[in-house]
């Protein structure tokens, strides 16, 4: 089952730079895909758009077999009434490359806030639920203290553990590691790895060369907003055949 | 006159002088909250109506918007007010002088907290409403208090140019007695009444800070 459909996806900011064009791919049930490719070539706009913080200039975005996004013959673009977007908003969660914790929270507020404000679960539920995640993160001495207080690996595993929680159906990652010392980056492959075991469908965007082929059923290369080249790890990261896939990956030590 | 007498005159202007403070703040730091929302309006209109507003209450005298609320009514109007019309007329000039500086204090802190916080809150599920109470709000409160508190203390001090408008506050007590008794006694104890209210307002302000002190905003 498709839990992700984009089809012929288009962003452009302004008027004459088009960052998408034309994407279209398919996140089956229990995949992980890994997105690469250079800088500026629309991998987290990608990203955005999935996830709603764009909108899209045509295309088609499907959650579970529900339109969140469609296009009419005409070309304009229609979401779906707010009632169905917030239902659809609820099957996928988004870990940022800057964690984006809320900073007044302690760390289990951060995990507890929206279990209790959006999904309005009791205070005792979304505690338990909580302190499962922190424990299987390995911060259950954290619960109390504030982002602040935490190194860089230690605040995006509480958000990772923050978008756990509400039991997302697809996880996106945007460039999870970018913000992190090199040293800290490991922790955080690692706690994507158990997900991955998990078979927790995931949509990673990483410049982690050999994370993406350890971690991904499927990458996808793409570069000045199109998808270059697509398929198993093997294909794409052992043995590319587009020109500038091969460019690309050049760049990495292998 | 006696050392007495005069102090009991003084306290019962700052009386009228602390209520002047009270008030303005009861209802200006709300209103400026609406304030900058509609200076931050999508809205062409509303947005520049706002902003000319913010300018001529920044742009003029205090003393002077004062009068215009008082003598308004009646010179361009022809509205007969009675005299009690000064407490109220006080009132609003401070409210609308005092919500336009805390509408740039808010907006200011509006726009400094990052966007990533508006899309985690997007992604989590929250209702625009829930972002801006719970998410926004509280931080934006934290990264203004040490503009507010400056407003305050000046507020503490602009209640004495309620005399121009004949309000019995402190400041208008100290210059009829001084006048009266050819002292400048009355000058000093005001000025010694003023800096006590500014000082625990001031020490209030810095216990409110450090409520907040327990995170640190990226």
């Amino acid at each position: 089952m498709n839990i992700l459909e984009i089809k012929n996806l288009r962003k452009s900011f302004d008027t004459d730079t088009e960052v998408i064009r034309n994407i279209s791919l398919e996140v089956q049930e229990g995949k992980v895909v890994g997105i690469i490719g250079p800088s500026g070539s629309g991998k987290s706009t990608l990203l955005r758009c999935a996830t709603m913080l764009e909108t899209i200039d045509s295309g088609e975005i499907i959650y579970m077999g529900e339109h969140a996004v469609k296009t009419d013959p005409d070309g304009k673009v229609i979401y779906a009434p707010a009632s169905q977007l917030k239902k659809i908003q609820g099957i996928f969660g988004l870990v940022f490359q800057n964690f984006n914790l809320f900073p007044h929270y302690s760390v289990i507020k951060n995990i507890t806030d929206p279990l209790i404000t959006v999904q309005k679960k009791s205070k005792d539920e979304a505690f338990e639920i909580a302190r499962k995640l922190l424990d299987k993160m390995g911060l259950s001495d954290k619960e109390a203290a504030y982002p602040c207080q935490l190194s860089g690996g230690q605040q995006q595993r509480v958000s990772i553990a923050r978008a756990l929680a509400l039991n997302p159906k697809i996880l996106f990652f945007d460039e999870p590691t970018s913000a992190l010392d090199p040293e800290l980056t490991g922790e955080i492959l690692n706690v994507i790895r158990n997900l991955a075991a998990e078979h927790m469908t995931m949509v990673i965007v990483t410049h982690e060369m050999s994370f993406a082929r350890d971690v991904a059923d499927h990458i996808i290369f793409m570069d000045d907003g199109v998808i270059v080249e697509q398929g198993s790890p093997e294909e794409v990261i052992n043995n590319p055949k587009n020109e500038r896939t091969i460019a690309f990956l050049s760049r990495f030590e292998r | 006159m006696e050392l007495s007498v005069m102090l009991s005159i003084l306290l019962k202007g700052m009386w009228i002088s602390v209520n002047i403070f009270t008030l303005t703040l009861l209802f200006s730091l709300p209103l400026g909250l609406i304030v900058a929302f509609g200076r931050m309006s999508g809205n062409f209109v509303l947005r520049n109506i706002v902003k000319i507003y913010i300018s001529i209450m920044r742009g003029t005298p205090l003393v002077l918007q004062l009068m215009v609320v008082y003598f308004g009514p009646y010179f361009i109007f022809g509205m007969e007010l009675s005299s009690n019309y000064r407490y109220t007329a006080v009132i609003i000039g401070f409210v609308i002088n005092y919500a336009a500086y805390f509408a740039e204090i808010y907006r200011g802190g509006i726009e400094s907290i990052p966007v990533g916080q508006y899309e985690a809150a997007k992604i989590l599920g929250y209702s625009k409403t829930q972002t801006f109470m719970k998410i926004i709000l509280p931080q934006v409160i934290k990264r203004i208090l040490p503009a507010v508190t400056n407003e305050i203390i000046t507020l503490i001090k602009d209640t004495s140019l309620a005399y121009v408008i004949s309000i019995p506050e402190m400041f208008s007590e100290a210059k009829a007695i001084a006048s009266s008794q050819k002292s400048v006694m009355p000058y000093v104890a005001a000025g010694v009444f003023y800096y006590i209210f500014n000082y625990i307002v001031a020490t209030t302000m810095e216990w409110i800070e450090k409520k907040f002190s327990y995170y640190k905003i990226s």
